[in-house]
């Protein structure tokens, strides 16, 4: 599904040099996590690969299905089936929530070649959606992100993902701003749409998102690489340990 | 002289100046000398310094093409109105409703003015010469002196339809001057619609007299027509706890001049003045000017002035706006907000808020701004799928919401969202 080969990155307005050659492979219908120290370059790996300004691919390259990714305009890369769950949710006064959904929606259809969807059908998929999230129709009509709450404006984005039916979605720090039910109803809207054909990367700083969002492979990042992967247990040794002494048993 | 419209009062001597009864010959002869003392603007003007007004004060007009809609529905047509036509600013009863509605009496200017006694005589140049002071406004004395048609409207109940004057240009050449008077009377309430390229030159003044209690609501739509050149003026007192509240959707038009001058004289009225202007100036020049002053003489009354413009390649933007509180309005709330998105490097916008406070017990702020497209939010709708092109309309919308929200009526204010959506996606092909 997602594969990315020794991708390097540095930020356009200045010489620094953020990604230092990251690997990484996410399987058809897997969960991957990557985990790392503030600095390591989590963040800056998801607007990448989701093609936001700013950043300047140095070396290295990323594909999702084969297509390569970084050549693509933002809503190509959506259209393509990327979805990144922002971690700072953007608020837009004056464009109704309603309104961007279903924007976005057949705007993907249309780039896909598929026929848009009708109002009504539009407004049953979207109102199914919305109950399992516990989104009600205020939220709806509201403006996008508008006066939400932290957890409102994560829920918002799970249903985007839900809305969007993407193939690879990445989640940058989810569990932000988040209290324990909130990530509860936010983890059960993920697992949700876990199947054999969609891949997740959860980016996260801590573990207990993890135990609601079941990992199959676990990613240390540090640094600009990726500098360990395991199971679900190096998660655990994470919030055991710290990342210290992980990374020091790397450095020696 | 020969360069120019008619300014003096010999040059407007009696035998040019429509026909008229006693006291409208007598309230256009005013208007001539009116004219004659503050003379037309020129560029030299502080009130006209980033506003051209060569081409509206010119002998002849230059040419406007006669916009082909191709027989596209006009805006409001789904709204449920009484229509009143003018054709190159003349009267048309044929392509009209009949003159009459519930709460309504409505008549042609010209059949007013033929009379010899007739209420609008307490209206007709008063409220424009009541707005001369401070500023001059030269074309609206001009307008006065010389209008040849227009409408009398007296509203003494709840009118059940709005009245809607649809303007249509039909000659490349056309010259109109129209000048409306209405008065709403105590409790009263009415919506005014206007909507239609009038002309290849349109100058318009209406007067509007709101008597305590009642309400008027105007909703304007200036589009479709690339080549227009326009100056219009609105003259309104408010008095005791009644409502104004206008809204004007400004799209293309080489020249547009819209100025607003309201004077509140009764306690806790509520005026508001509001514009969304669109402008490309790749399909010809484009040049929008929105003036308003808005006068407080009146105890515990609010103004609000929202005005939003959205301009690129070259299109210029202007706004002078300002809010004057005499010295016994106290408990004033006066707001006034100016912004312009501009999408280009090309496009300008210019602009001259003013507060002028004699009370001491009053909340006036203002806000003017200049900007850009968000681009964090053009980001954020980009991953979602959203093309560039769609993002950014979508983007521009949602600015210019809150001044289309200044429209009451739900229908009329998705009508006009409508219409700016439709032009904008005309423009993404």
């Amino acid at each position: 599904m997602l594969k990315i080969n020794n991708l390097h990155v540095k930020l356009e307005e200045e010489d620094k040099q953020i990604l230092k050659g990251v690997d990484l492979e996410v399987p058809a219908g897997k969960v991957h996590a990557i985990m790392g120290p503030n600095g390591s370059g989590k963040s800056t790996l998801s607007y990448v690969l989701s093609g936001r300004d700013g950043y300047e691919v140095t070396k290295g390259d990323a594909s999702l299905d084969g297509e390569e990714l970084l050549d693509m305009e933002p809503e190509e890369r959506a259209a393509a089936g990327l979805f990144l769950a922002f971690q700072y949710p953007v608020e837009i006064p004056g464009v109704g929530n309603m309104t961007f959904l279903r924007t976005a929606v057949n705007a993907q259809r249309k780039a896909r070649g598929e026929e848009e969807m009708s109002a009504a059908d539009f407004l049953k998929f979207i109102r199914a959606k919305a109950k399992d999230l516990k989104i009600d129709a205020d939220m709806l009509k509201r403006p996008v992100n508008v006066g939400f709450s932290g957890g409102e404006k994560k829920r918002n984005e799970i249903l985007q993902m839900a809305m969007l039916e993407p193939k690879m979605c990445i989640l940058d720090e989810t569990d932000s701003g988040l209290d324990v039910d909130a990530m509860k109803l936010v983890s059960e809207g993920v697992n949700a749409l876990r199947d054999s054909g969609r891949s997740f990367l959860v980016i996260t700083h801590y573990q207990r998102l993890l135990d609601h969002i079941k990992p199959d492979v676990v990613h240390i990042m540090a640094n600009g690489r990726i500098v360990k992967s395991g199971g679900p247990e190096l998660a655990l040794e994470v919030e055991h340990n710290g990342y210290a002494d992980i990374l020091a048993e790397i450095d020696a | 002289m020969s360069t120019a419209v008619k300014m003096t009062a010999d040059e407007i001597n009696a035998d040019q100046r429509p026909a008229s009864g006693a006291w409208a010959a007598e309230a256009r002869a005013d208007a001539a000398n009116r004219l004659a003392s503050m003379g037309l603007p020129t560029r030299r003007d502080e009130y006209w310094k980033w506003t051209r007004p060569d081409s509206l004060i010119s002998a002849t007009p230059s040419e406007a093409e006669v916009f082909d809609n191709q027989g596209e529905p006009l805006v409001f047509h789904e709204i449920d109105r009484l229509k009143l036509v003018f054709v190159d600013g003349v009267f048309d009863a044929d392509a009209s409703d009949a003159l009459e509605g519930e709460g309504l009496e409505i008549e042609r200017l010209s059949t007013a003015a033929e009379k010899d006694i007739h209420w609008a005589k307490d209206l007709y140049g008063v409220l424009e010469t009541a707005g001369q002071t401070p500023v001059k406004r030269p074309l609206a004395a001009y307008n006065s002196a010389q209008a040849t048609d227009g409408v009398v409207v007296r509203v003494t109940g709840q009118v059940s339809r709005p009245v809607s004057l649809i303007y249509r240009h039909a000659d490349k050449a056309s010259d109109a001057i129209l000048h409306h008077v209405i008065r709403v009377e105590e409790g009263a309430r009415l919506t005014l619609l206007e909507n239609g390229a009038a002309a290849a030159r349109f100058n318009q003044v209406t007067e509007v007299d709101i008597a305590k209690g009642a309400q008027f609501h105007h909703v304007r739509a200036q589009g479709r027509d690339h080549d227009r050149q326009a100056v219009t003026h609105l003259f309104t007192r408010v008095d005791a706890e009644a409502v104004f509240k206008s809204f004007t959707m400004t799209v293309n038009g080489k020249l547009t001049r819209n100025e607003c001058v309201i004077e509140i004289v009764g306690d806790e009225a509520v005026a508001h003045v509001a514009g969304a202007a669109l402008g490309d100036g790749a399909d010809s020049d484009f040049h929008h000017d929105d003036t308003v002053f808005i006068t407080h003489d009146a105890v515990a009354c609010e103004s609000r002035q929202v005005f939003k413009k959205v301009l690129k390649n070259g299109a210029k933007g202007v706004f002078q706006g300002k809010i004057l509180v005499k010295p016994d309005a106290q408990k004033t709330d006066g707001y006034q907000k100016s912004q312009s998105l501009l999408l280009d490097d090309d496009a300008s916008f210019q602009a001259k808020p003013e507060l002028e406070i004699y009370a001491d017990d009053v909340i006036c702020s203002h806000g003017s701004t200049t900007g850009a497209i968000d681009e964090e939010a053009l980001f954020y709708l980009r991953s979602r799928g959203v093309p560039t092109p769609i993002a950014t309309d979508l983007l521009v919308l949602a600015f210019l919401a809150d001044a289309i929200e200044e429209i009451e009526d739900e229908d009329i204010s998705a009508e006009i969202t409508g219409r700016l959506d439709a032009w904008l996606s005309r423009r993404r092909g």
